[in-house]
């Protein structure tokens, strides 16, 4: 503590502060004619239920950030990237301080439609516009539509839809049903049950991040069907599969899926089971357009020779798009509405070839059926089939108030 | 004025100050961080009543929290906002939740006693997690803050801390005046030594039952808060580690010493907030603290300063 | 309810106590013998299973790579009764639960260190990926197969150790009556550190043979250690036996809750709302047993203590 001597006259401090406050304001000034760095949040899926499949999501984000080298729409950009371990909680607190202290101009990252759930009324309250690298929860589709959420990678319910559109062609009578509880999950089986017809033996609901599948197991095989239908992203998809294989189970049922346990990360992880397994997806690494193959090109080249998953592929996308929009409202990314109107027109050149969403802001997109096979080098991956659905929105939409 | 009244109006001053001033520092978000500290430091408080002052070990405080919590998410999913409903109420059911769980476990002791506390607030926890309506494991976002009428605007961010402020202000004196009460040196003498007051004719179980009710309605009040701050509770909020953190922040501040609650909860929450910012691996360092303070210091930090009363271990 | 449906879940129950018992057991020697709650148990049965999965993806060897989980956490466990624990016996419970809190919180960041934040692939091993038919319509997974006759044989080698031999005797006598048992000539102290190391090389197995049923990340040891704590009162402190029977119970009740119960209540309700009332159940019953037993046997089932 400065005794009384040494204190300077109160006169001196008080013009001292008010010098230092109009440099500090004229800086102000003066930085807000250079354009402010664009500060993208980006929450992760680090460790957590999905930390794999937020692997795949980083690898894609990285890609896009490289490619444009760290910048949106010709602006520097900040990427703030923290993990919140696939937990609500963890995800809210830290998308908190990313709007107070990192004052974030636009949002992505969660993989999973709890997290989304939790932290878009923050981010829409503050006027931060969500773009979803995976979650497509139906809850942001309908009613509770909002104009600063944009599920950019699909509707959850349209992925099962499709799924069970091809079950019920396929002619399967009697399907026993699994997905975690949780909001996706619902979305899952709600979505599989409005398309597939035949007798629906079972619903299991198993908690997210289950490894240990051998109570469900018993439980199919005294159900006794010819088919299960299963929405396992990420690990426990990987454990269910060689469970259901190790409880001696893939003789007399099929399995079927969506394209969330078939696809890259599974695979690598189960192999050979998985051979002949149908499944459905909005995207695959062999869509014939120009901008998924530059994309699926650069990706191997960038991570030793392996194919992208689709999360990948959506993250990659998201940041096109924020590019295109950050573009297109003109550099300036504190512009929230010029930000959103560009966002909506969806302006850009996506993976999945022509894109565009509907009212509610959710894709209307091709879903493609795909075979896992083995491509020309011998590796085991998915090949497209078919188209199943063609432009399909989802089936919220005429409940969201939004043109 | 008394010295002893200089420290502590001090620090309310400042903190009360601290929402003006923060905005000249570019700190408005630390706010927030402020308003959990104070609202970690009543349930610490609350906590230190029956284990400092009370000598009961309980590993389950956490669940009185979310009891709180919860019963806001209950009333605001009914569609009431009004605080002066959520608030009081969520005082009340944590207390009688605390009360009945209290008449279970207080008929043990030792390690039986901690680990009854802790399967009760696991048994919390599950239900939170199994409660669909409320959200499960993925937590309840409230849809607003709660309405205080009076013209005062919850949702302002420094608004709502001056509220929390005073609330915790008037709680942690409230139960200051406790433990200088008869009841409280009732309580610090059946942690002393149990037999001897049942032999002076002392109601023990009623006292520590009382204690136990008391500790649960001001963790329940500091989780509503919690949870009208933060717009979000999930079940995270009870799991044991939390209720363990509590226990690790009580007596880090200093066990049975009136500031040892929030003592403890500001030097655990400051230190890992300062921690993340250098590090992911902030658990590493909080672990060796722990560890030391266990060892070196287990009377917490604000016993290592002040000279040693002539108080039984 | 047919009976192969209710044999497999069965099995399944059984599977799950007997790995909680390899967890129990240890606990319970430690806490009977030195009046020590060590929280870090869980620490030791996560870096059996981190070891055990790094060691079977590069060696190829499920054997080898129990036998260096096993290994490497009593190396590990030996230096945390040296550096830590010996300070802790003269302690109340409190600052033992502080202390081993702590341990939990550096295990945590150093297992974080060592294999990142993301979960580790423990993949059985390859031998064992398929099924065998135990009886006619079961085909069992070989995998848990091999986690039963684990549990059963480690069990019958405690039960022979403890009640049968020289050595069990004298940690027998240390829990049950320590300052009779010093008076007597038993050397607790030393009796002690190789309790310590028994549990810690126990929790290792457990933790090496559930690793690919489990998710091998960062936090597993806290998920486990609450019911092996509850094992351990239920069972009391300081007896092997009661451990045993308790960690069955456990099992049971779990099965019942997890398996048993859903499938009852989808009849009635939605299976959404099945599948939240069965773990919750689970749950609730495991603790509301430990309290239960607690009223009518306030030192657990078959306490070792005088």
């Amino acid at each position: 503590m400065r005794s009384k001597s040494t204190q300077p006259p109160v006169a001196t401090v008080l013009s001292r502060t008010l010098r230092s406050l109009m440099l500090a304001s004229a800086f102000g000034v003066a930085g807000a004619a250079l354009a402010a760095p664009v500060k993208v949040g980006l929450a992760l899926d680090i460790s957590g239920p999905f930390a794999a499949l937020g692997a795949e999501a980083r690898a894609g984000f990285a890609l896009g950030i490289k490619q444009l080298g760290g910048k949106l729409g010709g602006q520097p950009v900040e990427f703030v990237q923290a993990d919140m371990a696939g937990s609500p909680d963890q995800a809210k607190q830290l998308v908190d301080r990313m709007i107070q202290r990192d004052k974030i101009d636009l949002f992505s990252g969660p993989i999973g439609s709890n997290i989304a759930l939790a932290v878009g009324p923050t981010l829409f309250a503050a006027k931060v516009p969500y773009l979803s690298s995976n979650a497509g929860p139906s809850q942001f589709a309908g009613a509770q539509c909002n104009a600063y959420f944009f599920g950019t990678a699909y509707q959850n319910d349209q992925f099962h839809e499709a799924a069970g559109k091809f079950a019920q062609d396929r002619g399967f009578k009697k399907m026993v049903m699994i997905a975690p509880n949780y909001p996706a999950g619902k979305d899952a089986l709600g979505g599989a049950k409005r398309q597939f017809k035949g007798q629906v033996a079972d619903e299991l609901y198993t908690k997210l991040g289950q490894i240990d599948y051998a109570a469900e197991l018993a439980q199919i095989r005294a159900a006794k069907p010819d088919s299960i239908y299963f929405f396992l992203p990420g690990a426990m998809g990987i454990n269910f599969i060689k469970q259901f294989v190790g409880a001696g189970l893939s003789k007399d049922i099929t399995l079927v899926t969506s394209g969330f346990s078939a696809d890259e990360d599974v695979i690598g992880a189960v192999g050979e089971p998985m051979l002949g397994l149908f499944n459905t997806s909005h995207w695959a690494h062999d869509l014939d357009n120009a901008a998924n193959k530059a994309f699926v090109d650069a990706f191997k080249k960038e991570y030793n020779g392996r194919y992208p998953s689709v999360y990948a592929a959506q993250a990659y996308d998201v940041i096109l798009a924020m590019d295109a929009a950050v573009k297109q409202a003109g550099g300036n990314a504190q512009n929230r509405e010029a930000v959103i109107a560009a966002l909506k027109k969806a302006n850009y050149a996506s993976t999945r070839g022509s894109f565009k969403y509907a009212n509610n802001h959710y894709p209307i997109e091709n879903f493609y059926l795909r075979v896992i096979g083995k491509d020309a080098q011998g590796k085991i991956t998915n090949k497209t089939v078919s188209t199943l659905l063609t432009n399909y929105g989802d089936t919220y939409s005429d409940k969201c108030p939004m043109k | 004025m008394k010295a002893r009244f200089v420290l502590p109006l001090v620090l309310l001053v400042a903190l009360a100050a601290f929402p003006l001033v923060a905005p000249l520092f570019g700190m408005e978000f630390y706010i927030g961080f402020v308003r959990r500290v104070l609202i970690m430091a009543l349930a610490a408080a609350s906590l230190n009543f029956i284990l400092g002052f009370g000598g009961m070990v309980a590993l389950g405080h956490a669940g009185f929290i979310g009891v709180g919590a919860y019963t806001v998410v209950a009333f605001a999913d009914a569609g009431v906002m009004s605080a002066w409903v959520l608030w009081p109420m969520a005082a009340l059911v944590a207390g009688l939740v605390a009360a009945l769980i209290g008449t279970v476990a207080l008929r043990t002791r030792g390690v039986y006693f901690i680990m009854t506390t802790l399967a009760f607030a696991q048994m919390l926890y599950f239900i939170a997690v199994s409660l669909r309506k409320y959200g499960g494991d993925d937590g309840y976002t409230l849809p607003a803050r709660p309405e205080l009428g009076l013209g005062i605007d919850l949702a302002n961010e420094s608004t709502f801390y001056w509220v929390v402020l005073v609330l915790v202000a008037l709680a942690l004196g409230w139960m200051h005046r406790a433990t200088r009460s008869r009841f409280g040196h009732a309580l610090m003498g059946i942690r002393d030594n149990e037999t001897r007051m049942r032999a002076l004719g002392y109601a023990v179980f009623r006292i520590q039952l009382v204690a136990f009710a008391i500790a649960g309605a001001v963790a329940g009040l500091a989780g509503a808060l919690l949870a009208g701050g933060n717009g979000f509770i999930s079940p995270g909020a009870m799991h044991w580690t939390q209720s363990a953190t509590l226990v690790v922040m009580v007596v880090i501040g200093g066990l049975g010493r009136s500031w040892g609650g929030p003592v403890g909860a500001a030097v655990w929450l400051l230190l890992e907030e300062v921690l993340k910012q250098y590090s992911e691996y902030w658990h590493l360092p909080l672990g060796l603290l722990l560890i030391a303070v266990a060892l070196w210091a287990p009377k917490g930090l604000a016993a290592l300063s002040r000279k040693k009363k002539a108080v039984a271990a | 309810m047919t009976g192969i449906l209710f044999l497999e879940q069965l099995l399944n129950g059984l599977g799950f106590g007997l790995m909680l018992f390899l967890l129990a057991a240890g606990l319970t020697l430690v806490f009977g013998i030195m009046d020590v709650l060590n929280l870090a148990h869980g620490s030791l049965f996560m870096s059996g299973a981190y070891v055990a999965a790094q060691a079977h993806q590069q060696s190829g060897s499920f054997v080898a790579a129990i036998a260096l989980a096993v290994l490497v956490t009593v190396v590990v466990a030996a230096l945390l009764e040296v550096l830590l624990m010996r300070q802790l016996y003269k302690r109340d419970h409190l600052a033992q639960v502080l202390a081993t809190f702590g341990v939990i919180l550096v295990a945590d960041d150093i297992v974080k260190m060592i294999w990142g934040p993301s979960p580790v692939m423990a993949p059985t091993p390859a031998a064992l990926s398929g099924p065998i038919e135990i009886i006619d319509g079961l085909p069992y997974p070989a995998y848990r197969l091999v986690i039963l006759g684990a549990g059963v044989l480690v069990a019958l080698a405690l039960y022979l150790l403890v009640n049968h031999t020289r050595v069990g005797m004298r940690v027998r006598a240390g829990a049950s009556d320590r300052p009779m048992a010093e008076l007597m000539g038993v050397h607790v102290g030393r009796i002690f550190n190789g309790v310590f190391l028994l549990g810690a090389a126990l929790a290792a197995l457990a933790g090496a043979l559930m690793g690919p049923i489990v998710a091998v990340q960062v936090g597993m040891g806290e998920q486990i250690l609450i019911p092996a704590l509850v094992v351990l009162v239920i069972g009391g402190i300081g007896s092997v036996r009661g451990a045993f029977v308790a960690a069955l119970l456990v099992g049971l009740v779990d099965t019942i809750g997890r398996a048993f119960l859903p499938m009852l209540l989808r009849a009635t309700l939605p299976p959404a709302t099945a599948a939240d009332l069965g773990p919750l159940f689970a749950e609730v019953a495991m603790y509301a047993l430990m309290v239960v037993v607690l009223i009518f046997r306030p030192s657990g089932l078959f306490s070792a203590r005088a």
